[in-house]
Parts: C-alpha cells; structure tokens; sequence
C-alpha cells in the first residue's frame, strides 16, 4: 500500500459514498474529508447510520457506491493487508471495548504493537506511558471482566493511540459511564487533536459535544435521513 | 529464505506473544489430540500390514518362483524305474540346478498333517514327488513337459504357477489396501483437525474481530491457530505412535507354522517407519489448519 504523506491531504475521504444492506440504503450521498489534525463529532438519532459510517472510515465496510479513500488510496484497491496496515494507522474506540479477555489490561493495550510486530522493549516504554496517561496504571495486571465502565473506556482509548496513529475514531466512548468521566475522556481525546491526530467521535449525546467546543474547534456532522449535513448552527 | 521455510521456522520457534492472542482452552484442544492419537495408532497399524504384505508377497513369489515339482504316478512296479528316467531327463535340463526324489520319510510328513502320523505311505497309491530347484535363469517349462511326456508318461510337471500368481497377487492387493488404508486414515485426519479448527475459529469471532480491528493480517490470525493445531496433532499422534507400537510389540511372534498374522509386525529398519507417523500427523495438522483457517478468514467481513 502507498503509504504517501503530504500535509494538508485528507487522511480519509468519502465521495458520494452509500452503503446498503439486505436490500435497504443505509446511507446515501455520503461526502466527507477528514483533514490531518481536524475534530469531528458525528451525531443524530440511534440507528441513523452513525457506525456505519465509522465502520466505513476504518475499512470494516465497502462502499457499495460512491468512492472512499483510506490515507489517498480507494479503499476498493486495497487488499486486506493493505486494509490491516491502514487500521495500525486508525484508532478505533468502541461503546462495548472489545477486549481479549483471557489477557490482562497491559496485553489488551499493547495488542496492536504484538500483531504489528513491534520488539518488547519498545512495548514496555510506551506501555507504561500510556497506562499513566489515561491513569489505569494500577489496573495494567487487572482482566478486563474487573474493570469499570470507565476503566474500559480508557483501556480502550489507550489501545487505540498506542501505535501513533493518524486518525482516532471513536464510537460512543462516553455511553456507558457517568459525566464526570465523560469529560475526562474528551479531555483525552481533546489533548490528542492538540498532539495532531485527526478525531471523529460518533455520539447522539449533545451535552459533550457542548462541553468540547470549550477545548477544540470541532465540526459537528449530522446524520438524517441517511444523509450527511453540517449541524453546527443549532448546538 | 522461502515464505514456506519461514512458516515451517515459526511453527517450530513460535512467538510467545502471538500464541498467547488465542485463548489456549476448549473442546477443540482435546477433539484434535484424541483424533491425532487415535489416527496415529490406526496408522502404525496400517504401515505394519502394508510392510507385512509386501514381505510375504516378495517371500512367495521368490520361493515358488525357484521351485517346482514333477509328481510321478506309475503302476508300482514301473515308480522307481520312471523316477530314476524323470531324474536323468532333469539333470540334463538347462535351467535345473538340482532335482531329487522325496524319500518316503519326506512324503509322510507331508501328508501329517492331513492323516496323522502313522499313516502307511508304503501301503497308499500316492504319486513319488522330485523337487526341482532352478537356477537364477529357470527351465524352460514347455520344453521340459514335451521331454518329460516322451520319456516319463506317467511325469506331471508342476512348476506352482497355477497357484503361485494368485498368492502373488492377492499379497499384492493386501499390501496396495495397506497404502490405501494409510491415505484415507491421513485424510479423516485431514477432515477431523479442519472442522476442530473451523469449530476454535468459530468460537473465537470476537478473538479474530479484536485482532482485525487493531489491524492484524489474515497470516497472523491464521498462524496462531495453526502452530496451536500443528503441535497439538504432533503431540497426539506422538502417543497415538507409540502406543500403536506397544500394541505391535505384544503381538504373537512369527513363526514357522504361523500364518500371516503372526508375522503383522515391523523388521529391521521398518522399525523407524512408526518415527515417521508424528511429523506427518503434524503436516497434515499444518496444511489443514492453515487452509480451515484462511478459509473462515476470507468468508469473515
């Protein structure tokens, strides 16, 4: 896969992309950019589409019209080894985790640096500094059955930055803990926009949204009627 | 180094790292060395048969081939002068590198162990036999009937090729169902260890979708299943072996008046033929785990 570089050049890109399954549009008309260091929040009503969507920005899905591009190059192009190398560079954060529970919180982490190969010391370093980061380090022996809602979200946020990667995709992060966690995920993810990576956070709740746009300039996207409008204006 | 040798190399080396991504329990741990065993052992089995078989084939056919008989049935007072013209024509045949008269001693003994031990030879109108041994090269069995008809009326040649062939032919057979045996036993072992991997695939979805979603090739997810799999048919049919031999070992021993059971066993060098079975039980393990694997990977969104 070219793994081409050019600052300023959108790292995923939809083009009038639309997805249906079991003979029903789930999405139509679908065109977004997303540009290195951007905010995105992608809101609208259960069901809307909006993991889709997701789903299609980390190569989960195939367009089946339009045209989408993972780092300028069509996804339809890629194998699925080009796909496993795109997702090392996308981060994802799902509501419900996904961890390997027969592992502990230190190897669920570090999952993304074992599959890509990475050497064991240099695991241990970044491990310890993400652990920290996102203040689970106490919890790195636990197994991911023992932790709290919040706990998981973090372990989570953590496996999905581990790598560097360019863009963060996350997927409700904030649906299964309380406020006060909520905002300290966004701080997070806010302070990862800052260090440059591209976020998309995909959620219906309005009140995080409203909290974030006192620390990043965020685009807030809207899905409706399976498609795609800016909805800034009314939050 | 080749992409298959650098397989082979990870199948032996392994990663501690990527064995510990799959859960290490489940039924398909036990279905693959159970059957691993149990098709190892059937394998001893059917090697001893086929290495069996083709002895007794190769025995048959290289004795009967060397020997032959001529029977001579002649009013009594004309069975020692026929015998004594049949053994003159023999001597002077090309091809017969001895012939002699079975003494009565001889032809009672062959008769044992159908009449008993006291049988009256002396007293029966049984036919004198010649044994004939061949030279490496052989007679010409036409020739020899024509002369043996002119000189000898009351001479039968027999030279065991009426008998012989089918003996021949059947070891032959026993020895091809041997092989025949042995194929189908490697691919229900084939059969079994693709749906205990297709099964542990099964049962890790959720594995294989955290994998793919922190950007794990198909190769790697597939490599931790198969070095699993590989080892655990290799470790099954290493006991499956071994037991197979044990069993072989407490057979009854071959002996002269044994029939072909009792010779169901290994010779020599065959003894290293069991060796054989665990890294070939391994490589099937390897081919079918590898292809169950990729398969279900490919079908996977």
């Amino acid at each position: 896969m070219k793994r081409r570089r050019c600052k300023g050049a959108a790292v995923i890109e939809l083009e009038n992309v639309a997805y249906s399954y079991g003979g029903g549009e789930l999405l139509s008309e679908i065109s977004l950019t997303l540009q290195p260091g951007s905010f995105h929040f992608l809101t609208g009503p259960s069901g809307a589409g909006k993991t889709t969507l997701l789903k299609l920005c980390y190569g989960a899905l195939v367009p089946t019209a339009g045209h989408l591009s993972l780092f300028e190059t069509e996804v339809r192009s890629m194998t699925r080894d080009d796909i496993a190398l795109a997702r090392r560079r996308i981060g994802v954060v799902h509501q419900d985790c996904q961890f390997l529970d027969h592992l502990p919180v230190a190897d669920n982490i570090a999952l993304p640096l074992t599959v890509s190969g990475r050497d064991t010391l240099e695991q241990e370093s970044n491990l310890k500094e993400l652990t920290a980061w996102v203040g689970l380090s106490h919890r790195a022996h636990a197994f991911p059955p023992e932790l709290s809602g919040g706990e998981r979200q973090r372990a989570a946020l953590a496996r999905a930055v581990i790598m560097s990667p360019d863009v963060v995709l996350a997927d409700e992060p904030t649906g299964n803990v309380d406020w006060e966690m909520s905002l300290r995920l966004l701080h997070l993810l806010a302070e990862l926009n800052r260090m440059g990576k591209t976020i998309m956070i995909a959620t219906h709740d309005l009140a995080l949204i409203r909290a974030a746009k006192t620390q990043v300039q965020a685009r807030v996207l809207r899905i409706s009627n399976r498609r795609l409008q800016l909805a800034g204006a009314d939050l | 180094m080749s992409r298959e040798t650098r397989g082979a190399f990870a199948i032996v080396a392994g990663d501690a790292q990527a064995d510990r991504v799959v859960p290490p329990t489940g039924f398909t741990a036990w279905l693959t060395l159970f059957s691993a065993a149990a098709m190892a052992f059937l394998a001893v089995f059917a090697v001893a048969l086929a290495l069996a078989t083709g002895r007794l084939a190769d025995r048959w056919s290289e004795e009967l081939a060397r020997t032959s008989t001529v029977r001579i049935s002649a009013p009594e007072g004309q069975m020692a002068a026929q015998t004594e013209a049949a053994l003159k024509v023999l001597r002077t045949t090309e091809g017969v590198k001895s012939a002699r008269a079975l003494s009565d001693t001889e032809q009672r003994e062959l008769l044992e162990p159908w009449f008993g031990p006291d049988v009256p030879v002396e007293a029966l109108p049984i036919p004198r036999l010649i044994e004939i041994v061949e030279t490496g090269e052989g007679y010409d069995p036409q020739g020899l009937r024509l002369r043996l008809s002119a000189e000898v009326p009351g001479a039968v040649l027999d030279d065991h090729t009426r008998w012989r062939r089918p003996l021949v032919r059947a070891a032959g057979r026993l020895r091809f169902l041997g092989w025949v045996s042995l194929a189908l036993i490697g691919g229900a072992t084939a059969a079994m260890i693709t749906l205990a991997a297709r099964a542990a695939l099964a049962a890790n979805s959720q594995v294989i979708s955290v994998l793919r979603l922190v950007g794990a090739r198909d190769s790697y997810i597939a490599q931790a299943f198969v070095r699993r799999f590989t080892l655990r048919a290799l470790t099954g049919a290493a006991v499956g072996a071994a037991l197979g031999v044990v069993a072989i070992l407490l057979l009854p021993r071959a002996q002269a008046e044994g029939g072909f059971l009792t010779g169901l066993g290994f010779q020599g060098v065959h003894w290293l033929w069991p060796l054989a079975v665990p890294p070939l039980a391994a490589l099937v393990g390897y081919v079918a785990t590898r292809a169950a694997a990729l398969g279900t990977l490919r079908d996977l969104p």
